[in-house]
């Protein structure tokens, strides 16, 4: 218990700190970008829209900077991020919903999918040490892993949708002359949209998975407990699941959290390459747009999403550690 | 990238192992010698480097931003990779964007390995309530997606200046070097040569600079060439959705006009594919010579070359 009490008290910390950094960001940089949108938006801007930015940057200058630190740490946790310029009238709130379900749904099935995938590839490559898989498999996923992931979109879009004149789909979740619904024509749809963004970030993030896996499970077959179980007699597939990939998994979910950042920043690439709706994409166009407040809920709302998946790997390490769950 | 360099790094012994007893440099290089993937990569860097420092020697064209051709020409004899939509050589801004791509990953690299050496060494060796703030602030800064908040910084401070953009790098690229630092110097900490140099009586800055650092050059190096692969993919992705300096000759550049102009559809795909492979080519070779270090550093990752008995713990 003590070691996921103290897993929490450091989701908090985080979490507290990107919100915090938040609030500092705009009020550090040279010149007021506040006080710059209103006079860009001169004479056009309603009051609601000054309300907005109001609560983006808490620009209420009667108010000092403490106060003005509550009540954007209030207006954060209640989930008012004010108004949306871009989508004026809607709010920030109601645009984000929109766009999370895609971001999930692409980026969250394809990391998933790599991490499974390459952690089972790096357990059959460590365990057969030498064999015809490990000869092959650390130089190329060394290489691969090192590939831009905008590029491998781009060059999967022109080999599979250019040249093909159009096989696959290479713009959008799914075709606008279609209306949304749970019919099969649309699923099927979403699905063929799908298909290059999430092979572009199966191609790219595999390799790492793949390498830690085959090194840890290099590392932890040479243990004692392993001779061991070989000693007992136990059949290899119970030696190479049980005793070795088990262990050998766990250094691999603690780089599954720190590598998140760097799937997140190749996943608003993989985004934008495609015009994928998802928050990457629209975090693109909040900045392209100058539209602040939308600007920096998204950043919350990817820091959030990446501390919550963070914390599912405490938990599954908590679950496969006996070590971890007693805190020694 | 970072995930390629989380394998168990065990002590450095890089000077113990080949067994090749040609002359030929410090046992660090005569260790790399031996290394295919480390020689690949050494040799791609190499070339790179060539590129960076002399790119008049490789192409006749002068001045690769102006637009001095016909546009959108096929690969010829003239135009190897053919011209842009600009009337631009590819070639040519291919070679002179070499410069700014290596900088940034060498700058960036550097810069970030001093800072994780200063914070995990000293978290490391202060012990105590220091190493548990120094150990926060790293995992806060390992765990908070930072290629957002890079866009929302780069978006405030305006875009385009390559100071700004090195700066940014070096904040948001030390501190998965800084925990594999912190990690190794505590599992020195307690080891006979360093309390000798105590019992000795000498300075703390004189064993943490003269015993301590010495035994991790080789994660101190692999942690520079995490850094730099960082960088070089970071800045091309920033440069290709245009926070970079619009006018400046690098491949992340090229791939933002390439695609503005969508070049995929327009029949150009070289203007997308030479860019985008120099930086994979780029971001490779340091890649390569990271995994060759930590199998420089832990013998037991290495490949083996001739079926052995199962070899003894130590």
């Amino acid at each position: 218990m003590r070691y996921l009490t103290h897993r929490l008290g450091f989701f908090v910390l985080t979490l507290w700190a990107a919100v915090t950094v938040n609030f500092f960001i705009p009020r550090l940089m040279p010149g007021d970008p506040a006080s710059a949108m209103m006079a860009r938006f001169h004479g056009r801007l309603n009051p609601a829209a000054i309300h907005a930015m109001q609560v983006a940057f808490g620009v209420d200058n009667t108010q000092g900077v403490w106060s003005q630190y509550v009540t954007y740490l209030r207006n954060t946790v209640t989930g008012n991020f004010g108004t949306s310029l871009t989508y004026f009238p809607k709010t920030v709130g109601s645009q984000i919903s929109q766009a999370l379900p895609w971001t999930l749904g692409l980026i969250g099935v394809a990391t998933v999918l790599a991490f499974l995938g390459g952690t089972l590839v790096g357990t059959v490559a460590g365990w057969r040490r030498g064999g015809k898989i490990d000869s092959i498999v650390p130089p190329v996923f060394v290489v691969t892993s090192a590939l831009p992931y905008f590029w491998v979109g781009m060059v999967l879009i022109l080999v599979f949708s250019v040249w093909t004149n159009g096989a696959l789909p290479n713009d959008g979740a799914y075709d606008i002359n279609l209306t949304p619904s749970f019919s099969w024509p649309f699923i099927s749809d979403v699905f063929r949209h799908a298909l290059l963004p999430a092979m572009t970030i199966l191609l790219t993030s595999i390799g790492g998975w793949i390498l830690t896996m085959r090194n840890n499970m290099v590392t932890v077959l040479a243990e004692d407990y392993v001779r061991m179980g070989r000693a007992k007699g136990l059949s290899d597939r119970k030696i190479m699941y049980q005793y070795a990939a088990r262990n050998a998994m766990l250094p691999n979910l603690a780089g599954f959290a720190m590598s998140l950042g760097f799937v997140v920043a190749g996943a608003i690439l993989v985004e934008y390459v495609f015009n994928y709706p998802g928050l990457g994409y629209m975090l693109l166009n909040a900045v392209n747009n100058l539209d602040y407040p939308l600007m920096q809920a998204l950043f919350l709302m990817i820091t959030l999403a990446v501390l919550i998946a963070v914390l599912l790997c405490d938990f599954l390490t908590a679950w496969l550690d006996p070590r971890a769950r007693s805190g020694s | 990238m970072t995930a390629v360099v989380a394998g168990p790094t065990g002590a450095p012994q890089a000077a113990e192992l080949p067994r090749r007893s040609s002359a030929g440099g410090s046992g660090l290089l005569r260790a790399l010698r031996g290394n295919r993937k480390a020689m690949v990569g050494a040799v791609l860097l190499l070339i790179f480097a060539v590129l960076a420092a002399f790119p008049q020697l490789f192409t006749s064209v002068k001045d690769p931003s102006a637009h001095a051709f016909d546009l959108m020409l096929p690969p010829s004899s003239e135009h190897w990779l053919g011209t842009t939509a600009f009337g631009q050589d590819i070639y040519a801004q291919l070679i002179y964007g070499t410069r700014e791509s290596l900088i940034i990953a060498i700058v960036v690299g550097g810069l970030a390995t001093v800072i994780s050496v200063l914070i995990g060494v000293s978290a490391a060796y202060l012990g105590g309530v220091s190493d548990g703030v120094l150990s926060a602030i790293t995992d806060v800064f390992l765990v908070v997606p930072t290629f957002p908040l890079i866009i929302v910084i780069a978006a405030y401070a305006g875009k385009g200046n390559l100071t700004v953009m090195i700066v940014v790098l070096v904040i948001t690229g030390w501190s998965y070097g800084a925990r594999q630092l912190r990690a190794q110097a505590l599992s020195l900490r307690n080891r006979d040569f360093l309390e000798s140099a105590r019992v000795r009586g000498e300075r703390r800055s004189y064993i943490i600079v003269r015993e301590v650092l010495p035994t991790m050059t080789s994660l101190i190096l692999a942690t520079f060439l995490g850094g730099a692969v960082y960088a070089v993919l970071t800045a091309a992705g920033l440069q290709f959705i245009g926070l970079g300096d619009p006018g400046s000759l690098s491949w992340g550049t090229m791939l933002h006009w390439a695609q503005a102009n969508s070049a995929l559809n327009t029949g150009q795909p070289l203007w997308v594919v030479a860019p985008g492979l120099c930086v994979a080519l780029l971001g490779a070779s340091f890649a390569l010579l990271n995994y060759a270090f930590d199998e420089i550093s832990n013998p037991a990752l290495r490949p083996v070359r001739r079926p052995r008995g199962r070899r003894a713990r130590s």
